[in-house]
């Protein structure tokens, strides 16, 4: 008899564990929201790929569509070489442009597909051929005060 | 004065000898369970028993601390991430510290507390009223009949227990951040499932609870294997069980965040 009881308790408490181990999976992680086992794998280079890191976001139109696979070096071309894995439901025309865009001022960083107007469209290992870097906020600042330099300069030479 | 130096030379000599002759008793305890573990198996209700008290009796401690270190820790969360005005935010902090340190190392800690002192008091007071002794005359072999069981009752609790202790602490989290601050539940879930990874974050949180439990469980039984049997002994084993395995989880862990999540 005490060994029944035993039993349904332990029972309930290896059910409860493999359910908890499940919300964690679903609920708590990504597996959910990917489906790995339909997807198509695109390259696109880039001049300069910014915080970019694997697992990234791909999105069109705010919608996630896949992800950042992996990242190298080109050292022929010196470019960055970024393998997108995308969701085989989405489609996109071989014109297809991809930049590096940053969600809110301090997010995390993307990339961006926005479609052309190519009837054909990409398939797998197929290669961007437009794309756009990150912004690299160095630079801007930079442009900026040599904008700000160079006007001032022509002002005081108007004069 | 010369007779002290040689005195306390004799002591730090003996200290660490001793040391080193219980390592290599407890490497050989812990092979041994692992050799005899085949009667664990075969006759599984002994090793059920031991899941219920290794396992469901510390359910009510692990459930109840993981809801309010997952609450501490959505409050917390809170505040510090509402002053960058990204408190949704805080649904990815709470379950990333939950899955990958807290869960498996306060359930661990708890563990180590409340299961593995009781092993070990049972297994020294077993040896101090002889009933190892007892088991032996009567040719059954008392690591495969006592220690095993209880070994592989804890080792397959303890993940469970971690799992139990995380899920218990996101649900503390959503209590307070969504239902009483008021972040919003789609951004709070979305958040999060964006940042934890299935196999980096909860499969090396799984990996770590199993190597913690096999780590207190271990430690637990050697401890009462190795008792001295007095009650004096007895409570001396207790006490270090606690000690030696918290301490044994929190340096395990260092390890094991070094080659899990540095890598990348």
């Amino acid at each position: 008899m005490d060994r029944r009881v035993l039993d349904l308790w332990v029972g309930i408490f290896v059910a409860a564990g493999i359910a908890a181990l499940f919300v964690l999976a679903l609920q708590v992680s990504n597996a959910s929201t990917f489906n790995t086992g339909e997807s198509y794998r695109v390259i696109a280079e880039f001049d300069n790929i910014g915080g970019l890191r694997v697992r990234a976001p791909v999105k069109s139109a705010g919608v996630l569509v896949g992800r950042v696979e992996g990242i190298g070096f080109d050292n022929d071309k010196f470019v960055a070489r970024v393998v997108l894995r995308l969701d085989r439901r989405y489609t996109f025309p071989k014109d297809t442009i991809a930049s590096i865009l940053t969600s809110g001022l301090l997010g995390e960083q993307y990339i961006g597909l926005d479609g052309g107007g190519d009837p054909e469209n990409l398939a797998d290992g197929e290669r961007l051929k437009l794309t756009q870097s990150a912004v690299v906020l160095e630079r801007l600042i930079g442009q900026f005060l040599y904008g700000r330099a160079a006007e001032g300069g022509a002002a005081g030479e108007s004069k | 004065m010369d007779n002290l130096v040689v005195r306390a030379l004799r002591h730090v000599g003996h200290l660490v000898i001793d040391g080193v002759w219980r390592l290599g008793y407890a490497s050989r305890f812990f092979l041994l369970v692992l050799l005899r573990s085949g009667p664990s198996f075969r006759r599984f209700p002994l090793t059920i028993r031991e899941i219920y008290f290794a396992g469901v009796l510390s359910l009510i401690i692990i459930l109840v601390s993981g809801l309010f270190v997952g609450m501490v820790l959505g409050l917390q969360g809170y505040d510090t991430l509402q002053r960058f005005g990204s408190e949704e935010a805080v649904g990815t902090l709470v379950a990333l510290s939950l899955v990958r340190e807290l869960g498996p190392v306060v359930a661990a800690l708890l563990f180590a507390s409340r299961a593995g002192s009781a092993m070990t008091a049972e297994i020294g007071l077993m040896k101090a009223t002889e009933q190892i002794t007892a088991l032996d005359m009567m040719a059954i072999d008392p690591i495969a009949r006592i220690v095993g069981p209880r070994f592989w009752g804890g080792v397959l609790s303890m993940p469970l227990l971690a799992a139990l202790f995380s899920a218990m602490g996101v649900f503390g989290g959503y209590l307070i951040t969504v239902v009483l601050l008021g972040v919003d539940a789609g951004a709070f879930w979305s958040q999060m499932q964006a940042s934890v990874d299935l196999t980096e974050d909860v499969l090396n949180g799984v990996i770590k609870s199993i190597v913690f439990g096999v780590a207190v469980t271990a430690i637990a039984l050697f401890e009462g294997y190795d008792a001295p049997p007095t009650a004096e002994g007895v409570s001396g084993a207790t006490t270090r069980t606690v000690v030696t395995s918290s301490l044994a989880v929190l340096a395990l862990d260092f390890v094991l965040t070094a080659i899990m999540f540095t890598g990348a």
